[in-house]
Order: C-alpha cells, then structure tokens, then sequence
C-alpha cells in the first residue's frame, strides 16, 4: 500500500516536520532547561543553552518551600477520582443513548454539552455557598464532585459516539442466544468498548489535571492540587524564572508523562467520533 | 467470634489513637508569597519548639489570588482559614463589619505600644486592634549610587519630581541597557494605582472632594499622569505596562534600572544576595513638588483572625509568635539584621545593631512622614494614602488602572485615560450611591 | 428492535446523567438569577434589597461590555483559525513518510498537556517580556527594538498562547482523519491526472470536514470561557483591550465583590453562550448526522 517515495522527499518532509516539532515543543523545553540554572543564568544575555552549570538548587528550595506530594496526591485523587465517577455515570447513560435511541436522544446530547458553556466565574458564590452549607469547601471529595459535572458532558459524548460505531448485529445476536442486559454489557459490549472508554479516561484526566478555575478557588491548604501549587510561585518577589520553571516542570511532568506514555490510546480518543 | 472482636478492638484502638492526634490543634495560616512570608515558614522550627501543640498548615499563594480567596471566605463565612494575611486597606473595613476578631488580649509581652504609631493606626478600629502587623512599608527612592556618579550627579534625601526628572535622563543609556527610572505600570489597584493614587497626593490630586465627586477632570492629576507617563516614555524600560513591583525589582536586581520608587521592603532585596548592585544602591525619600505631601504610601501586611474560628486561641499564638520582638531576634540571629522583617515596631529601630543597616533610617522617615488620616492637600472624606478605605475601591482602582496602563502603553492618550476614568467612577460611585 | 422494556432501561440508565446536570445546571443558575436582582456586595453584609433590573442595565451599558463582546469573538475566532489551519498544514505534513515520526508526534502533542496557567507564565516570562524574554534577545540580535507583545497587542499574544496550547489537539484528531482517508481512491485520482491541488481540495478537505467541525465544536466550548490566561498575562489590559467576557464577569464578581453585578454578567454570558450553542449545534447536527 505504501507508495513510492524519493529518499529526498522522505529526508525533507523528516527535516522539515522535526523542525516543526522542535519549535512546538520548544517553550516546554527551554522551562525544563531553566529549571536547572541558577537565577543569575535564567536571565543571561546572550541566553544559554545547555553551557551553564546544572543545578538542582531550585528542586530543592521549592521542595522545602511546599508540600509537593500533598498537591501531587490531591492532582491524582481529583483528577482521577472525578474521572471514574464520571465514567460510572456516562456508561450506562452513553450505551442507552447509542442502543436505544429516541426521539429526543441528540438533543438531550447536545443539551448536555451545552452546561459546559456556563461561565464559571459567574457561579463561584453560589457554589462557594452551597459548598460551605455542605462542609464540602476545600475537600477532595468536594472537588471530584465537581470536576465530575463539569467534565461529564464531554465523557458521555466522547463514550456516545464510540458505542455508535459497535455494530448493533452483535448485540443483537447476543440478544438471541439469551444474553441479559447485564451479561450483554458485561461481555459484549464493555470488550469491544475498552479502547473507547480507556482514551476517554485519559482526556479526562489530562483536563481535569489542568483545570485551575475550580481547584484553586474552593481548596484551601488540605484539598489544594499542584494548581494552586503553580499560584504560590507565579510572580513572586525578585528573580524567580529558575524556581517558577522548576515549580512548572514539577506540575506538568506527571501528565506529560502519562500522557506521552499513552498517546497512542488517547489520540484514538480524541476522535470525538469524527473518524469513520 | 475472636476475629470480630479482635477487629473491634482494632477499630477502638485507632478511634483513641485519632483522638490523641486531635488534641494537636491544626490551623491554617494564608499568606502571601513574598520574601518575609517565606523566610517565616522556614522558620517554623522554633515555634513548633515553643508550642508542639500546634500544628500550622500553610497556604501561600500570589497576592492577587490570596487576596481573591481570603476576601471571599471571610465574606461569606467559608471558615477556611484561622489567620489570615491582609492589608492596612483591609483591616478597616473588615475590622467595621466586626468580621474580625480583636487582638486587644495579646499578652502583655507582645507589647502594643512598641508598634510604630502610623502602623498602630491603620490597624485600630474604635480602639479595637484587628491585625497585627508582619512588616510595614513606605515608599522610597531607590538609585543606583554609581550610576548618578557617572553622570556627575548627587541625589537630595528629599528630593523633588524635578530633580527625579533631571536624574533619570542623566542615567538612562538604552543602548547599553541601563533605564533611568523604573515604575509600576501594571494594572490594579496595589501595583500602579498604589503608586499613582500617592504619587498624585505630591501633585495636590485626590480621588474624591468632600461630596464624592470624581476628581480626574481636575488639572492635578492631568499634571500627574502626563509627568508619570512623559517620563515612563524617555527614560522607562520598554514594556513597563506590565511591570509590577516583582517585575521591576528583578530588573533593578539586574543592573537595569538608574532609580526605582517604591516599597520600602524592596531595600533589603536591592541590596541582598540575589542583587548584582547590591554595593550600589542609595536611599532618598519619595519625591515632592513643594506642596506639603510627599509621594509615599503606607502599607503593612499584617496577620488577623476572622471572627468565628474553632481555633483562636492556637491562632492568637501564632500572631504572636510571628509579629513578636522574639522573631526579630530569631531573624536576626538566623539571617542578619537586614533581613528583618521591617517597619513595625519602635525598639527594632531603636537597636543600635539595625541602625548600622543602610536603609534602616529611610524607610522609618519615609514610614513616618506618611499620614493616612490626612494623605491629601485638599480635605478629602476618606482615609488611606494610596487607597481609599471604602469596599468599592478595589474594583474602581483596577478600571482605572487599567485606563492609566493603557496610557503608559500608549494605546491611549493620557486625556482619553482620565476621562473614562472619570466616567467610570462615576458611574460606580453612582451605583454604588454614593453620588446622589 | 427497541422494546417497551428496553426503553424503560434505557431511560433509567440515562437518568443519574441527566438528574445530576440538571441539578448541576439549575441550582446554580436560579441563585446567580435571584442573585442579579439584588443589590449585593460581599462586601457589604446586612440585608440586600431587591433593585430590579439595575444590575443588568450597568452591565449592559459598561462601555467594556461591547469591547469585550468583540474580543470574545476575535479571540475565539482567531484561536479556531490558527489551530484549523495551521492543524490541517500539520496533520498533512505528519500523514508523509518520515523518519521518527512517533517522536515529532510526541514533540507535537505536549502542548496540550499543560496547565494553562503554566503555559501562560512560561510565555509571558520567558518568551514575551520585552527585557527578559527570548523573542527581545532575537529581536535584539537582528539590531530591531524589542517588540512589546502584552502591551501592544496584548489580544494577538493571548491568541497566540491559547493557539498554542490547542493547536496539539487539531494536529491529532485531523492526523487520525487523514490516515482512515482511503489510500486507493487517492492513487486512483492520481492516475486520472489530478494534480496534488485538486486533490487535496476535492479528497482531502471533503474528507477532513467532519473532524473539522468537531475541532470546531469542542473548541469553542473551551474558547468561550478563557481566563487563565488572561489573568495571568494582560489582567485584561491595557485598558480593555484583552477582556473577554469571561474576564469581564470575573471583575464584576471576584474584584470588585459586587455579587449582583457579576451574577447580572453571568446570566448575559450563559444566554449569548446558549445563543452559539444553538448555532453550534445546528452545525453539527447537520454533519454528524451521516
């Protein structure tokens, strides 16, 4: 199936792609390279590249500064947390959709979809008060509440539009040979829709991982993830490019990682149903 | 049987081991992340020495989100937070709307009467104390000794926005990379209208004249924002719009600027280990024009309790731990005088050891020279020097610091910048009903 | 097939989503509603009086309410325009044979596994500072002034950074759509004589167009509601010139405490986002149809 490609052709579109690559990937590589300067290098002009002297002083000092692994936990709990709570609530509601369609089925779709327009800033009193009456201000599981709603529509869509494409023959033959609804899940359907349910995961986490509206602004010191982590290095007094880029590459590295590691799932996922 | 028991046992075993735990009282201290914040929380050893009962979670967070969040708590009664760090614009309202608790009952060691006057005010509501202060700040002028050298200069201890003028335009070397005056640009009410609001008091502006009104149709602070921004233009660092105190204290820190007016906090920065000028920096009051104000705010970061916390007691002894004379002498010991939390109390300024530091007369001068009751020429019905201690004040000052941002930017004119100021406070002093 | 029985399954199993985004979406906005018609500042504790439709007529009549109506669309609309295109370009580029391609496919996607607030700080910092920053160094080195992004073009910046951050996630799902594209209808085209042009634009693009409009859809959920990195880098400045109406609401309610106000904005941002819900909708509803 592969065609016949010119060595040179193949050499420019590599030269050229790596190129752009690089550029993307840049920033997030010069803020790992400025995590390892002192201040004094973080700032030189002309920049330095890789000549300076390595250091981990400012791992160190941030280290000592905060709790890193209070906030990396609080990160996993919540992201993860709020992920299969969502999960648990979408699969069923996914798989009735795409099985059982009714008449009002994609517009209760795209109802859903759209409560994630609502301005957050707008509702933080209201939730901020419902959250004190309910003892929930600055707890995890507060937070997984939260970061479960907000982040629903997207699972519940993204499962939709998998299950859409299981052909329905299969349940059907399932059906014959006397299959209860549970087993029907259980083992025909949940298989073929592993793939499916795995990358949903994993966008789910990555932007439960990243959401800073929410997790800073209900957490105080027990519940707070690496967020409000970030908050407390940002523009503090006198150089600090060395420390803000180790406090970053220290926020960023567990999902960079995962996500790196499991890419390949997640950009199956992230189709949205737009690949036939 | 035994295995249920035994699994009873187990269960009341932790229960009592968990009870033993809370007898640890926790509180949780928010903070900004400045400088002497920091230093305090490695410092923590010595206090958890002094009361091991007393478990102390921190919460350190940028000045603008810890303000956000404190505010929204204590508004709203959240509980979160058993002491609290807020400002001198805050204590007064707060303290009015009995949302704080008194710190009248601090022992007797403590020592109210050390606390610098000016300070002691800013802080006391109907002879209540709310807050007790962690540092406290003026502004001053910084420069660069070698520079004004160069240029064959001398720098007035009180000089006047002439002679600031004259000083800039001599130090600024562009190509080299030296800016002769480095000032906040960006937007909000603590970073350029904290400098703007107490540099248009030198010039005879004020926010408001006895019945409310708006005062930025008035040539005063035409005078102010044209000085400030004409100045900006020759001799600023480019971007300036969006430097706020961090940002211009690293590129003081740099070598960047010739002069930089502000916090009196800044000195101790300027002229420690990070500092590539540190050996070079001199002090000068902030400057005047002849009119019996000078350019200088007031500001202390202080610590208070929001009334209703579980845990006042642990948190009163806290308070007193970190803004006692103790702690100075901790600091002292553990990092030197310099590196003392500054601006608070009579006897630090009083210790010979902290005279020999070079700024330590300065930013007393400067902290006394400022008068929050009375911070303008004209009488005006507000108290604050670079604020004005109503709750609308936050959200006016931004939008108005926005307007002189963009001005510094100049993505508008300096006369376009005052009057949608002008009509912007109007229209929430309006809404707000205080102009009828 | 769909029984009586299935159906009723079916409804109970669609319930707990539905139930919990109701609630989700109700309680909230009944308090921002009753919240938008009193005058309540957090400011000022004590009883607050109901004053009518006063919050919406400030709201409505601010003179940054325009601006950041327009900003709001210019950003979304720049955003889209750079990740569609600059995301087609790419996953073109990336559908080549080449060597290594798993690792620039992994150099591609790591934008859009940082925290905006991250990504954000690290730009403005280290990039854009006009002293500090490494595009000043370039611009210097060239013997040109530094160009001061965040105060001259403060709203281009932003697009630039947001662009940034989603342009990864185009890239991919147009990658994914480019690679099920039929290879031999492609090869056919080609023996007819099609030119590399009239392929991309009669082939390619057809075949693109419902990912096209996914990207679209999801991103502009996402779009509508930037903050962070507004707050981070401009504060919305100079002047207006990068509030959006996210940033507007936030000012009303989390600066200035003026819960009325701010609930008043809130409610005006959820209709006109609703407003290009609709839209959306409507759009994709049409091409996700098939």
């Amino acid at each position: 199936m592969a065609r016949n490609v010119t060595p040179a052709r193949k050499a420019t579109v590599t030269v050229l792609a790596w190129g752009i690559g690089f550029l993307i990937f840049f920033p997030i590589l010069w803020t790992v390279l400025t995590s390892f300067k002192s201040e004094g290098d973080a700032v030189a002009i002309p920049p330095v590249f890789l000549n300076f002297h390595w250091t981990l002083e400012n791992y160190a000092i941030v280290n000592q500064r905060s709790d890193y692994l209070l906030h990396f936990w609080n990160s996993i709990v919540i992201s993860f947390g709020s992920t299969f709570l969502g999960l648990v609530i979408a699969i069923p509601a996914a798989w009735a959709m795409a099985f059982v369609p009714g008449r009002r089925t994609k517009d209760v779709l795209m109802w859903m979809l759209s409560t994630k327009m609502m301005p957050s800033v707008g509702v933080l009193i209201p939730i901020y008060l419902l959250f004190r009456n309910t003892g929930l201000l600055d707890t995890r599981i507060g937070l997984v509440i939260v970061l479960t709603l907000i982040d629903l529509p997207i699972i519940v869509w993204m499962l939709y539009t998998y299950f859409k494409e299981i052909p329905g023959e299969i349940l059907e033959a399932a059906r014959m040979d006397g299959a209860t609804l549970r087993s029907e899940i259980l083992y025909v359907l949940t298989p073929m829709a592993v793939p499916g349910i795995a990358s949903t995961l994993l966008l789910n986490v990555i932007l439960a991982w990243n959401e800073a509206f929410w997790t800073l602004n209900l957490t105080a010191a027990n519940a707070a993830p690496l967020t409000a982590f970030i908050a407390s290095y940002s523009s503090p007094e006198g150089l600090f490019y060395a420390k803000l880029s180790a406090a970053s590459t220290m926020a960023i590295a567990p999902i960079l990682i995962l996500g790196w590691f499991s890419q390949k799932q997640l950009v199956r996922g992230l189709t949205f149903g737009a690949v036939k | 049987m035994t295995s249920t028991l035994r699994a009873l046992f187990g269960a009341c075993a932790v229960a009592a081991l968990a009870t033993v735990a809370t007898a640890e009282t926790t509180i949780t201290v928010a903070t900004v992340n400045n400088g002497d914040m920091i230093r305090m929380q490695g410092l923590m050893s010595d206090f958890y020495a002094k009361h091991p009962d007393i478990k102390v979670n921190w919460v350190t967070l940028e000045e603008n989100v810890l303000r956000q969040k404190v505010t929204t708590d204590i508004a709203t009664k959240g509980g979160q937070y058993d002491v609290m760090t807020i400002g001198t614009y805050e204590v007064p309202i707060w303290g009015k709307q009995g949302w704080l608790e008194s710190l009248n009952d601090l022992p007797a060691s403590w020592d109210a009467n050390d606390i610098l006057p000016a300070i002691r005010g800013g802080l006391t509501v109907d002879g209540k104390l709310y807050a007790a202060p962690f540092y406290g700040e003026s502004s001053m002028v910084m420069y660069r000794t070698d520079l004004m050298k160069k240029a064959g200069l001398t720098m007035p201890d009180k000089p006047t926005w002439a002679d600031i003028e004259k000083a800039a335009d001599a130090m600024t070397d562009k190509a080299a990379g030296v800016y002769g005056i480095c000032l906040r640009g960006k937007a909000g009410w603590g970073e350029n209208m904290a400098f703007l609001t107490a540099m248009s008091n030198s010039f005879g502006a004020s926010w408001f004249d006895m019945k409310w009104q708006p005062q930025f149709n008035g040539d005063a602070w035409k005078k102010t924002i044209n000085t400030y921004v004409d100045l900006m233009k020759k001799d600023g660092p480019p971007g300036a719009s969006n430097n706020g105190f961090n940002e211009n204290l690293a590129l003081f820190q740099q070598g960047k600027c010739g002069m930089w007016i502000d916090a009196t906090v800044a000195a101790s920065f300027v002229t420690g280990k990070d500092s590539t000028v540190a050996n070079d920096v001199g002090f000068a009051l902030a400057p005047d024009n002849g009119l019996g104000k000078r350019s200088n705010w007031l500001w202390a970061w202080s610590l208070a309790i929001p009334a209703g916390t579980k845990h006042s007691d642990a948190a009163k002894t806290f308070i007193d731990w970190a803004t006692s004379k103790d702690y100075l002498a901790l600091v002292a010991s553990k990092e030197g005088w310099a590196n003392v939390p500054p601006g608070t109390r009579t006897s630090l300024y009083e210790n010979p050891e902290y005279a020999k530091v070079p700024f330590a007369k300065m930013t007393l001068d400067s902290i006394n020279s400022a008068d929050p009751t009375h911070p303008t020429v004209n009488p005006v019905p507000y108290v604050g020097v670079q604020f004005v201690a109503i709750p609308e004040f936050q959200g006016i000052a931004n939008d108005v610091g926005q307007q002189f941002s963009a001005a510094l930017a100049g993505t508008e004119t300096v006369d376009e910048a005052l009057s949608k100021s002008q009509d912007l406070t109007v229209r929430a002093m309006t809404k707000a009903g205080y102009i009828k | 097939m769909a029984t009586q029985h299935s159906r009723a399954a079916a409804r109970l199993m669609i319930s707990p989503a539905v139930v919990l985004l109701l609630g989700w979406m109700i309680i909230p906005l009944a308090m921002t509603i009753y919240f938008s018609f009193l005058n309540y500042n957090l400011l000022h504790p004590g009883p607050h009086n109901f004053i009518g439709f006063r919050n919406y007529y400030y709201f409505l009549t601010d003179p940054s309410f325009t601006t950041a109506l327009w900003n709001t669309i210019v950003l979304v609309l720049g955003v889209l325009l750079i990740t569609t295109v600059g995301g087609v370009l790419l996953a073109l580029l990336l559908d080549q044979p080449m060597w290594g391609q798993g690792i620039v496919r992994v150099l591609v996607i790591a934008p859009f596994f940082v925290m905006p607030t991250v990504s954000a700080l690290v730009w403005k910092n280290m990039f854009m500072n006009p002293v500090n920053g490494l595009f000043a160094y370039f611009a210097h080195s060239l013997g040109l002034q530094p160009f001061d992004f965040l105060s001259q073009a403060p709203l281009f910046s932003i697009i630039l950074i947001v662009a940034w951050q989603w342009l990864p996630f185009a890239t991919l799902i147009l990658l994914t759509a480019l690679q099920s594209l039929d290879s031999e209808q492609m090869e056919a085209a080609e023996m007819d004589g099609a030119s590399a042009i009239s392929r991309f634009l009669f082939i390619t693009i057809p075949h693109l167009t419902r990912s096209i409009t996914v990207v679209i859809l999801i991103q502009t959920i996402f779009l509508l509601s930037v903050f962070a990195e507004i707050l981070v880098t401009t504060n919305g400045g100079p002047g207006t010139a990068s509030t959006n109406l996210t940033y507007l609401v936030y000012g009303q309610s989390l600066l200035q405490y003026d819960v009325g106000g701010g609930s008043a904005g809130g409610i005006v941002a959820v209709i006109l986002a609703n407003i290009v819900a609709i839209f959306l909708m409507r759009m994709i509803g049409k091409n996700l149809e098939g």
